[in-house]
């Protein structure tokens, strides 16, 4: 069963393409590491799978019933707000919540839960703005838990994170997979891709490679992945294969 | 004696009393809204705005004379269309939101002070531009009270998409179609305080009310709960403040201005001795620091 299904996909910000003609499925409970060179279109890929952003042709076709989670890059939050950790992890709730509904004892305990689980536990009357990037992250991840969706995307969760809590938000993100949940991440880190994701997205507005990450992951691939995404800054701009 | 100076002028004076309940009116109303507006990096925007009423008002003044529904219900278009001009330029053109709304209100100002001379004296301008707090009638207080109920009701109504759309953006856009009809209805909001506003204090000062005393909170706590509860409370502090000291300082201190001053004076003082960052505090901290 696919839970993504990515037909002629093409993404991109006023009529100029970032991610080219892209085809493939994500396949129901696969853990894909999506990877590429800067400028590639990798977050612009994850906006269009979220709905955030309209693709300019194709389609992306969902599993029905499952729920989306979004974690975008950090530094669309503003961290100046004043609120407190607990709150911003009770965001998560917004699925069952809504704009109106109670958030009860039962919630309560959850999102205590979801706290506890990524080790903030104390934290929870802390303003967001004290919190260093890596507890940051970790509120984050709370939030991801009590979303409990299906279906998990991460914008370069770990990119500006000490060591510990890499390993740790990881952890997070093994366990979801073991839950059998979808989770496709935006990743730098070649070697941390290497190690925990089972399959890969080689991304250079267009597809370089996807499927199995030791098989995508070549030396060769990687360097076609750069070249690509230079010659087609060179070139710039409109869809020519379209005109074609 | 001091019962005199702090109490007297409201018993004695019905129009003390009036000024004090439409200033309570608007500070509980506008004060949350200052605070959404700072959080949310819009007090230019609420300024711009506050201008941008002005020549629907002055049309209204124009045709009908001092007429409460006539002015209201021009300022009220005339503060819509602007909002969503504005919003329309910038996502339109290369123009950035604050230069477009700067380009507006600075033609509403001018629109509107010729407007209200075309038939009116320099004293109707005054008026217009800095309202007259001390001549509030019962169509006014219950205007001014049924905007606070509105905004204080959809605030509560709409305060989590508020809180989220300020926050984090992508986040609830990742969940919710809301955060258009959230901005939309917010926008609306703030017309509508500061046509409220509009009639006690004048186009000019109305967004006093609203962005001084969420300025001065700010420097007393980083809690979103309590700074909505202490901009409202220094709002109606400032009111009562500014109203004693005009009626002590006989007419050479207009009401208005001396509202607006008190907050004023608040924030300066907040700025300085004020608790989360505040000057003088931070001073102090400074030496421990750095040992």
């Amino acid at each position: 069963m696919s839970a993504i299904r990515l037909a002629d996909l093409t993404l991109g910000y006023d009529r100029h393409p970032a991610v080219h003609h892209l085809s493939g499925t994500i396949e129901e409970g696969s853990l894909t590491a999506i990877v590429g060179p800067n400028g590639a279109g990798k977050s612009t890929l994850l906006k269009g799978i979220t709905g955030t952003l309209a693709p300019l042709s194709g389609s992306i076709a969902f599993s029905k019933g499952k729920r989306l989670a979004y974690l975008p890059q950090s530094a669309d939050l503003d961290r100046s707000f004043p609120i407190h950790v607990y709150d911003l992890v009770a965001m998560g709730l917004w699925n069952r919540a809504g704009i109106f509904g109670r958030i009860g004892a039962p919630d309560a305990h959850r999102i205590e839960h979801a706290i506890a689980a990524v080790g903030l536990t104390g934290f929870e009357r802390r303003p967001i703005g004290t919190l260093s990037g890596g507890q940051m992250q970790r509120a984050l991840f709370a939030r991801l838990l009590l979303q409990d969706a299906e279906i998990i995307l991460l914008d370069e969760p770990f990119t500006a994170i000490d060591a510990r809590t890499t390993a740790d938000l990881l952890a997070l993100v093994q366990r979801w997979h073991g839950e059998s949940r979808t989770v496709v991440a935006v990743l730098h880190d070649i070697e941390t891709v290497r190690r925990a994701f089972p399959r890969t997205l080689l991304l250079a507005r267009e597809a370089v490679a996807w499927g199995r990450t030791a098989e995508v992951l070549t030396p060769e691939n990687l360097l076609e992945a750069r070249r690509m995404v230079e010659a087609f800054d060179r070139q710039a701009e409109p869809c020519r294969r379209d005109a074609a | 004696m001091l019962y005199d100076l702090f109490i007297g002028p409201f018993a004695e004076f019905d129009f003390m009393r009036r000024a004090l309940v439409g200033i309570v009116a608007l500070a509980v109303g506008g004060g949350p809204i200052g605070v959404f507006l700072m959080l949310r990096r819009m007090s230019l925007t609420g300024d711009a705005m506050a201008h941008a009423i002005l020549p629907g008002a002055a049309l209204g003044y124009l045709v009908a004379g001092f007429s409460l529904p006539a002015m209201t219900f021009g300022g009220l278009a005339a503060g819509f269309a602007v909002a969503l001009l504005a919003g329309a330029v910038a996502r339109a053109t290369v123009l950035k939101e604050d230069a477009s709304l700067a380009a507006f209100y600075l033609i509403s100002l001018a629109l509107g002070v010729t407007i209200v001379s075309l038939r009116g004296s320099a004293i109707d301008l005054l008026h217009v531009l800095f309202g007259n707090v001390l001549a509030l009638d019962d169509d006014v207080l219950i205007l001014l009270a049924s905007v606070t109920t509105i905004s204080l009701t959809t605030l509560a109504a709409l305060y989590r998409p508020l809180v989220l759309e300020c926050v984090d953006p992508g986040f609830l856009r990742s969940v919710s179609r809301s955060g258009g009809v959230v901005h939309l209805t917010f926008l609306a909001l703030v017309v509508l305080n500061l046509v409220a506003g509009f009639n006690a204090l004048g186009t000019l000062l109305a967004v006093g009310m609203m962005m001084l005393p969420a300025a001065a909170a700010r420097f007393w706590t980083a809690d979103i709960t309590r700074l909505l509860l202490f901009a409202t409370g220094f709002g109606i502090l400032s009111g009562y403040a500014g109203l004693v000291v005009s009626y002590a300082a006989g007419s050479s201190l207009p009401a208005g201005p001396a509202v607006i001053l008190a907050a004023g004076v608040l924030y300066i003082f907040s700025l300085l001795f004020g608790s989360q960052g505040g000057l003088a505090r931070r001073a102090l901290m400074r030496p421990h620091l750095q040992r």
